[in-house]
């Protein structure tokens, strides 16, 4: 109130004054010229992030607009992938993508979360950080270090098991069945040898994510379980677990969208069958980023086109699977101390 | 492995506590300590009683009298025998309600045990097969060029690829580091409904498929602009994988910064830019560093967005703007694809000179990082101590000096 006279604001109104009400002051913080330039450039960085997924999005489509134009709908309806006769389509690459990655969550969710658990209840505090740092050091494992390890080392000594899984599961879960005989070679690059491999790089991802919302859970609810007579297990189904929902189900989904996008393990494979494939134990099953691994040598501007269609399809997939785990995350009680 | 008696024990008073009317003053338990230890004796003891006798019984059973076999079976049979002997024990020693609890730990560190040793196999397995290569010296000085497949392993090598794939990492860290920096502040100091959005964006970004960002790359840089493939156009393809790494953990970094520091700043009268620059970013630098190593760590080992946008050669190119520059990860997909095994051979030994090198880096990233905003490091701590001691010294002359002067 700058029109108030320090008399007014300091001493009791002189008798012939009006009567002004006690008002609080309003405090106004006024941004110099700097700080407003400073604000302005942050949110350019904030804006970059926006411009580059926007540009990745506009150049794909571009890109792939006359694949679109002239294949139309049946991009997603085809399944062969023959571009000499005009016949090609994501019909069979996009759920032979969709069983892999399923795969990689089945063996991945239930050991990461575990692991996650592991570090931010049970380990000994001398070994938080040496864990952390190992769950750490397997996100930074390259991809081509463990597509190499389980092309030549795992998938020799995981073949065995795919047969028994086969052989004695193979008549109750559909899944598991391996039509065509007995030959070893039947059950080589199979998605579920893929997905095994995959479920490897999955799993950092998701661990390191539950292990900061667990240990988030507050502490008053956790001792508030213990008071109750709670074990350590009941106290985390009853208190960590529900507390950590929503980022686990985004960390999953997380998961989920890298395990669609990787690619050196399937393109290692190599088995460009283009069937829908959801025998995971049969050999065989092309996914997207596979898909373009293979074909991006052809330079004709046709399969350029037609690789930037199905990389397009892949984005804005594993976008929207990405952006909405993001959200959960966010959106969740763990998230909501995180983002003020 | 909680003492879980100790949680009966009464709780430990304050030192500064007066000590209530009615209260036995000479309490044996008072101002004892309550240490709640998570590996006890009787635990470890336990543990391992319960595998020792699981395994006697397994074998027993298992190998002398059932007519089974097989290394696999034997292990599956003998830890389901663990885990119940160690339920048994748990029960008979600590009740009936810590069976579970010890159970789910026991299956903890199996499991924990398996992905250590998971991680151990693949690193001395890729080291193991590249062997033959990987004990010569000109493995890490020589390039490939002139060398034909069938070439003993004294002749050639990755420098070239290391030199490439450094220099990739290199560019794409300069152009990935202040833009994930400056998103991750903008996260943080600034805030706000937008904030929110860029947020689940990075998130969402952080696992965008290595190929797509390859495709972008290809799509605007060879397509658009008609540069030819180069190693600059793999480094840029990079620097898409990396910003939203960047950003995303310098944004857990950042909010680890005490608000009352920020506060204190504004108290002085600084501006947000200076508190930013002198206090928030100083106090977080650890924690920052760490984040760019791994940044970097993780770009190195990219390989997807490389084979469309950049290609393999044999001889030394130091030029990321001119012709194909050959790295690390395209070096080991080409050569490992060829028939011959000494390639294959060459390709595993060039994948274990890649995991040195992240291996390096995030050791790095340990050491020059991961410490708590404010966190003295070892040299500042001696600091610390030398000018208290000084200070201590100084004040004790003074002491003696007015004693002196008293007498």
């Amino acid at each position: 109130m700058a029109d108030t006279t320090p008399t007014e604001a300091l001493g009791p109104p002189l008798s012939g004054a009006a009567e002004v009400p006690d008002v609080p002051r309003q405090i106004v913080a006024r941004l110099s010229g700097a700080d407003r330039a400073f604000r302005a450039l942050l949110r350019g960085g904030g804006l970059a992030v926006f411009a580059i997924t926007g540009l990745i999005g506009g150049f794909l489509l571009y890109r792939a607009w006359d694949t679109f134009r002239v294949a139309g709908w049946k991009f997603f309806t085809t399944s062969t992938w023959l571009l000499g006769s005009n016949h090609f389509g994501i019909a069979s690459v996009l759920p032979n993508g969709l069983v892999i990655a399923l795969t990689a969550l089945v063996v991945a969710v239930p050991c990461a979360l575990t692991a996650a658990l592991f570090i931010s209840e049970y380990a000994p505090a001398v070994l938080k950080r040496p864990l952390v740092a190992l769950i750490d050091l397997m996100a930074a494992i390259p991809s081509i270090v463990y597509a190499l390890w389980g092309v030549f080392f795992l998938q020799p000594r995981i073949l065995g098991f795919s047969r028994w899984l086969s052989d004695h599961l193979g008549g109750v879960f559909p899944p598991f069945k391996v039509v065509g005989g007995d030959m070893q070679i039947l059950f080589q690059a199979s998605p579920f040898v893929a997905g095994l491999i995959i479920s490897l790089m999955v799993i950092p991802i998701i661990t390191s994510i539950c292990r900061e919302v667990f240990s988030q859970a507050p502490s008053g609810e956790r001792e508030g379980a213990y008071a109750l007579g709670a074990s350590r297990w009941g106290m985390i189904r009853t208190v960590v677990l529900p507390y950590g929902r929503g980022g686990m189900i985004g960390a999953i989904m997380l998961g989920f969208g890298r395990a669609m996008g990787e690619t050196i393990v399937v393109a290692l494979f190599i088995s460009p069958v283009y069937v829908f494939n959801w025998h995971v134990l049969h050999t065989g099953g092309l996914s997207i980023p596979g898909l373009i691994a293979l074909w991006y040598s052809e330079s004709t501007p046709t399969m350029i086109s037609a690789l930037m269609a199905a990389g397009l399809v892949l984005f804005v997939l594993t976008l929207i699977v990405n952006a909405v785990a993001g959200v959960i995350i966010t959106r969740s009680r763990s998230g909501a101390q995180t983002a003020d | 492995m909680t003492e879980l008696s100790t949680v009966a024990a009464p709780p430990a008073p304050p030192a500064a506590h007066t000590p209530r009317p009615g209260r036995p003053a000479e309490d044996p338990d008072l101002g004892r300590r309550i240490r709640r230890r998570s590996v006890t004796l009787d635990g470890v003891c336990a543990v391992l009683g319960s595998l020792l006798a699981s395994f006697g019984l397994v074998w027993l059973i298992y190998e002398r009298i059932l007519p089974l076999t097989g290394a696999v079976g034997f292990a599956l049979v003998w830890y389901a025998v663990f885990l119940l002997f160690l339920g048994t024990v748990t029960a008979m020693l600590w009740g009936r309600r810590a069976v579970t609890d010890r159970i789910v730990a026991a299956l903890m560190v199996t499991l924990g045990l398996i992905i250590v040793a998971l991680i151990l196999d693949q690193v001395g397995y890729v080291a193991f097969t590249g062997r033959h290569a990987l004990f010569h010296w000109n493995f890490v000085t020589q390039t490939m060029a002139e060398v034909g497949p069938l070439d003993p392993f004294t002749h050639g090598g990755v420098w070239h690829a290391m030199v490439g794939s450094l220099e990739q990492m290199g560019i794409a860290t300069a152009l990935a580091v202040p833009l994930g920096i400056l998103a991750a502040l903008f996260l943080v100091e600034v805030g706000g409904p937008m904030a929110q959005a860029v947020r689940a964006l990075i998130q969402a970004m952080t696992s965008l498929p290595e190929i797509v960002a390859g495709l972008f790359v290809y799509a605007l840089v060879v397509l658009t602009l008609g540069l030819p493939k180069s190693g600059f156009a793999a480094a840029i393809a990079l620097t898409i994988m990396m910003i939203p790494f960047v950003a995303r953990s310098s944004e857990v970094m950042l909010r680890l910064v005490p608000r009352s520091l920020r506060e204190a700043s504004y108290a002085l009268g600084a501006s947000q830019w200076r508190t930013v620059w002198t206090v928030v970013l100083p106090t977080a630098r650890s924690g920052l560093t760490t984040a760019v190593v791994l940044g970097m760590a993780r770009a190195i080992g990219e390989t997807a967005p490389l084979l469309l946008v950049d290609g393999l050669n044999n001889y030394m190119n130091a030029d990321p703007f001119q012709h194909w520059q050959t790295s690390l990860p395209l070096y080991i997909f080409e050569f490992v694809r060829y028939p011959q095994d000494a390639e294959r051979v060459r390709a595993f030994g060039a994948a274990a000179v890649l995991m040195a090198l992240v291996l390096i880096l995030f050791t790095l990233a340990r050491v020059l990082g991961g410490k708590a905003p404010g966190e003295l490091t070892r040299r500042q701590k001696r600091q610390m101590a030398r000018d208290r001691a000084l200070a201590a010294a100084a004040r004790a002359a003074a002491e003696e000096g007015g004693d002196h002067g008293a007498a």
